[in-house]
């Protein structure tokens, strides 16, 4: 428990907003203090709610929302709160109670639906806000609840293959060597006719809609993920949180310019520098020293988590835990990835670390959740 | 219970595979550090460098402007400019007006401040860059009222001679947009101050010195944070001083005792180097008034000036040259063994030549009678010289003239120069007025400067140095240098020694003899040599020209004087008093000792009182 709060290390460079995060800290803990006394099965029984009052949440967020770009906040009370960041956690929820009850792991494709129709609901909803990042951030608690419940791996690769078509689908002849790969798959596991037929036309129609779906993105996310491809496209726009995040963390060096004195913080060229870009803050203040110390800890961390997962002696439990493995890990990868170019830009936030009161309060809840299945093993 | 076993074996399987996925990704993720922070450390901490720090010019000092004396023609002083820093506009307008009283800031300045201040509303707004040391000390004193304003020192030019020398110093200013195009101010970046005009012009490169450089930090807005002590950081290294041939005391002297009302010029060299002694024109300008930008309406009265204040007329005017251009004619005639000194015309002065079916006058109507080439220099008599251009011929005048580089520009030191102007072939006349459209009398006009010809002041003190001297045409210069006393060879008048004392004795009588067009303003200790010259130009009045020399014998200085409708009737010549006073104040203060006999020395009446005796061409 301790080691767990022990990571909060708080966010300086936006004035007040530490402060505002302590109060979320404080909130957080609290939350913490109150979740890990619930017995894992009453969460269980009042999962379906928990999941109904978030999805509730969510279409009302896309009607009266704000916050910059997107639609993603909820004010009430004085602070801003992400619906989002409920929906991930009812979502895990729900997959596990589903996933959990089962003594044997599904290995046909069209038994998922109950679990892929639970994920996409929130996902639409969160692309239409539309926050790329988090609906991301769904994908990857359905696969990873799916992998833990013993799911075929080639059948979540049946079902995620539709979604690679998508991306591939801009280039004819990489998409084409793609499609065969699935279709040579499909026949070497002999897998049965109609899911095969399903999964070849899904990644047909997936490769066909990449074009018309992309137009239909928001200019922003368009030129982020092309940024992504090259960041000097757009040097004064998109790219210029890519560009400045690789300068700020290069000029760190080894030892980093001192805490709280990086210049490219300081003065302003780090955009976003207390949530989606804090990691370029360590790695510039810091040094490789700092980056390394932060990488051991959380890697340390999560591999706590996973044993945790691993040890549980409740399938429901188990599942939400590495679910959480998976999303933060997903967090760590894509915040800290993109920060030195090897993800693309997606306002990810970096758990313990970044600011932001909605995924704090999340994150800690969490880790109740977590601390609660280590204690009921 | 053996279906949960089975599930808790493949889950640790997959816990195995979990871990070593979150193992790898670490590990790839600090490679990617690693890559970022040590292999491209360096090329980064120079980005972020780059990213923060903002050279700032500091402007160099520019050189002064000495004359021949080491009297200060042009400095640079500290001067003030006030700023206002970033501020809500309410606050700015607030400040603004408390300091208005101080730095006597209209209401309107006060306007166009904000507006300058919503245009860039990151950077501070300058106020005002021309305050004195008063002005600065009264905010000063109120420092606590005024925590917005940034007092900062820079350059600034003063010329202490005004408008005196104004022609010769030019002036400064900010750079303007086809400047920064030219090749020239490639390294000049917008907002310097450059020369204009004059000296600070054609000596811009020496006289600039060369910029220094302050860094700052600024925030990713570009608003200044902090000054930035740097090892790129350079000092600013003033700029040459220069030390002029022009004597201010003698440029001083020409504008005190110039005829106000009149428009005109004077000009002095020294014919034996080529240096500027005078240049002076008139009406002038204050050249203080261009520094730190001239205000518009200033300016509007400046440029609108029907006087033209700014033109340069000695080296930018052109001027029919009048009887001064005689000795053109006469040096042609007596180099081609046309004529000699003592040579008569075979038709003697009626007061006017008849030319076909035209009567081509003298200024004089009741004739001079007959004349040598001597004495009709002496008188100024045009129908000797209506005769010499005739038997010249009109192809061999206007090669002739050509040749003594009449078309050109003397290259004098200053921009803005411009050539003189000759027809340089009968083709010019064909193209002008189409080959039927002229007749050979053009010769008779040409023979006494009118009609085609136009020359500028200096070009004709040049063309008389070289009479002075009996060497090439000097190059006149401003700066002190023995690189720039050049003469032009090719110009050279090419006069037998003796042909040219001849000349020079002609010229001599004009000046002081009785019946010479210059006598009634003869000096009385020096020996002037030269030339009277009636313009007649569509402009008014004659214009009244002088050029000659002194001593006559060992010429120090070479005149040119021109006064805009300076010729009323044919007594009076304002140009003559003058270049006779402006001789004799130079030789008297270079210890000249007089060459004239004392009993010639005696006192010259007033001018116009008894105009009879000697009227003047």
């Amino acid at each position: 428990m301790i080691w767990s709060a022990g990571q909060v290390d708080l966010p300086s460079g936006v004035t007040g907003a530490w402060r505002r995060q302590l109060v979320w800290l404080a909130i957080s803990i609290v939350a913490f203090a109150v979740v890990a006394r619930v017995p894992m099965r009453w969460l269980e029984w009042a999962t379906p709610w928990i999941y109904t009052i978030s999805i509730f949440l969510l279409l009302l967020v896309l009607v009266v929302g704000g916050g910059p770009n997107t639609r993603s906040w909820l004010r009430f009370a004085g602070f801003s709160i992400q619906p989002a960041e409920l929906a991930k956690l009812a979502t895990i929820l729900l997959l596990a109670r589903m996933l959990g009850s089962r003594k044997e792991p599904q290995s046909r494709l069209f038994e998922l639906w109950r679990p892929v129709v639970a994920v996409v609901v929130p996902f639409l909803l969160v692309m239409a806000q539309p926050d790329l990042g988090s609906a991301l951030i769904f994908v990857v608690i359905l696969v990873s609840a799916l992998f833990w419940a013993g799911t075929p791996l080639f059948t979540i690769f049946m079902l995620v293959s539709p979604g690679v078509s998508l991306i591939l689908g801009f280039s004819a002849a990489v998409w084409g060597v793609w499609f065969v790969v699935v279709v040579m798959g499909l026949y070497l596991r002999r897998s049965f006719m109609a899911e095969a037929v399903a999964v070849a036309l899904a990644n047909l129609a997936a490769g066909a809609l990449a074009t018309p779906l992309w137009n239909r993105l928001a200019p922003y996310q368009q030129r982020r993920l092309l940024v992504f491809l090259d960041p000097d496209v757009d040097p004064r726009g998109a790219g210029w949180h890519l560009i400045q995040s690789k300068v700020a963390i290069g000029s760190g060096g080894v030892t980093g310019q001192g805490f709280g004195l990086g210049p490219q913080k300081r003065l302003a060229f780090l955009p976003e520098q207390h949530t989606d870009f804090i990691f370029s803050v360590v790695g510039e203040e810091l040094g490789l020293i700092g980056v390394l110390v932060f990488l051991v800890l959380l890697a340390w961390f999560l591999r706590r988590v996973l044993r945790v997962a691993s040890e549980s002696s409740q399938s429901f439990g188990s599942l939400v835990v590495f679910c959480f493995f998976a999303v933060w890990f997903a967090h760590l990868v894509i915040n800290i990835g993109m920060t030195v170019g090897l993800m693309p830009v997606t306002g990810l936030p970096l758990p313990f670390i970044s600011y932001g009161g909605s995924f704090l309060l999340t994150t800690f809840v969490g880790l109740a959740l977590v601390c609660r299945v280590a204690y009921e093993t | 219970m053996t279906g949960g076993e089975a599930a808790r074996l493949s889950r640790g399987r997959r816990s195995r595979a979990a871990a070593a996925v979150l193992f790898v990704v670490i590990v790839i993720l600090a490679a990617a550090f690693f890559r970022l922070q040590v292999l491209g450390g360096g090329s980064y901490e120079l980005q972020s460098r780059n990213n923060r720090l903002r050279p700032i010019p500091i402007p160099a000092a520019r050189g002064a402007i000495y004359d021949r004396d080491g009297e200060l023609l042009a400095e640079s002083i500290p001067g003030y400019s006030l700023s206002l820093l970033p501020a809500p506009p309410d606050t700015a307008r607030v400040t603004l007006d408390r300091l208005a009283p101080y730095l006597s800031l209209t209401p309107d300045d006060v306007e166009a401040i904000l507006e300058r201040r919503r245009r860039n509303p990151q950077l501070p707004v300058l106020v005002r860059d021309d305050l004195n040391f008063g002005q600065v000390a009264a905010v000063e004193e109120r420092r606590p009222e005024f925590r917005l304003v940034v007092i900062e020192t820079h350059p600034r030019r003063r010329y202490p001679a005004g408008s005196v020398v104004a022609h010769v110093t030019g002036y400064v200013g900010e750079i303007s947009e086809a400047e920064l195009d030219s090749d020239e101010f490639v390294e000049y970046e917008a907002g310097r101050i450059v020369g204009k005009q004059g000296i600070e012009r054609s000596y811009e490169s020496l006289l600039a010195g060369a910029a220094g450089t302050r860094y700052v930090e600024v925030n990713a807005r570009g608003s200044i944070v902090r000054e930035f002590p740097s090892d790129l950081a350079r000092a600013a290294e003033p700029g040459t001083e220069l030390h002029l041939t022009l004597d201010l005391a003698l440029q001083q002297f020409a504008d005190s005792i110039f005829p106000e009302e009149h428009r005109g010029a004077v000009v002095a060299l020294d014919p034996r180097t080529g240096e500027v002694l005078l240049l002076y024109s008139h009406p002038s300008f204050d050249p203080n008034l261009f520094v730190g930008g001239i205000s518009e309406v200033e300016w509007a009265a400046i440029r609108d000036d029907p006087r033209q204040p700014i033109l340069n007329r000695a080296a930018s005017a052109l001027y029919p040259p009048g009887s001064t251009w005689k000795l053109v004619l006469a040096t042609l005639g007596i180099r081609g063994g046309t004529v000699g000194i003592d040579t008569y015309m075979p038709t003697s002065c009626r007061g006017a030549l008849q030319f076909g079916r035209r009567a081509f006058r003298c200024w004089k109507p009741e004739g001079h009678g007959p004349l040598d080439l001597s004495s009709a220099i002496k008188e100024s008599c045009n129908v000797f010289f209506y005769q010499l251009g005739l038997r010249l011929g009109l192809d061999p005048l206007l090669s002739g003239v050509d040749g003594l580089g009449f078309n050109q520009a003397t290259g004098v030191d200053i921009p803005g120069e411009i050539s003189g102007r000759f027809p340089p072939s009968r083709d010019w006349y064909n193209e002008k007025f189409g080959r039927r459209g002229w007749t050979e009398a053009v010769v008779l006009n040409l023979s006494i400067g009118q009609g085609e010809t136009e020359q500028t002041l200096l070009r004709l003190a040049q063309f008389y140095s070289a009479l002075a001297t009996g060497e090439s045409p000097v190059v006149p210069h401003l700066l002190q240098s023995e690189a720039l006393q050049q003469v032009r060879e090719d110009w050279a008048p090419n006069l037998p020694e003796a042909r040219r004392r001849e000349l020079v004795s002609a010229l001599t009588r004009v000046v002081n003899e009785p019946g010479g067009t210059a006598y009634w303003h003869r000096p009385r200790e020096w020996t002037l040599a030269g030339k009277t010259g009636t313009a007649q130009n569509p402009h008014g009045e004659p214009h009244s020209w002088f050029v000659g020399f002194a001593p006559a014998n060992d010429p120090r200085i070479v005149i040119a004087v021109i006064v805009e409708n300076g010729h009323p009737d044919n007594q009076t010549s304002r140009a003559v008093p003058l270049a006779s006073q402006v001789v004799s104040r130079y030789l008297g203060s270079e210890g000249i000792p007089p060459d004239r006999a004392l009993e010639d020395q005696a006192p010259i009446p007033v001018p116009g009182v008894s105009a009879v005796e000697g009227g003047v061409q």
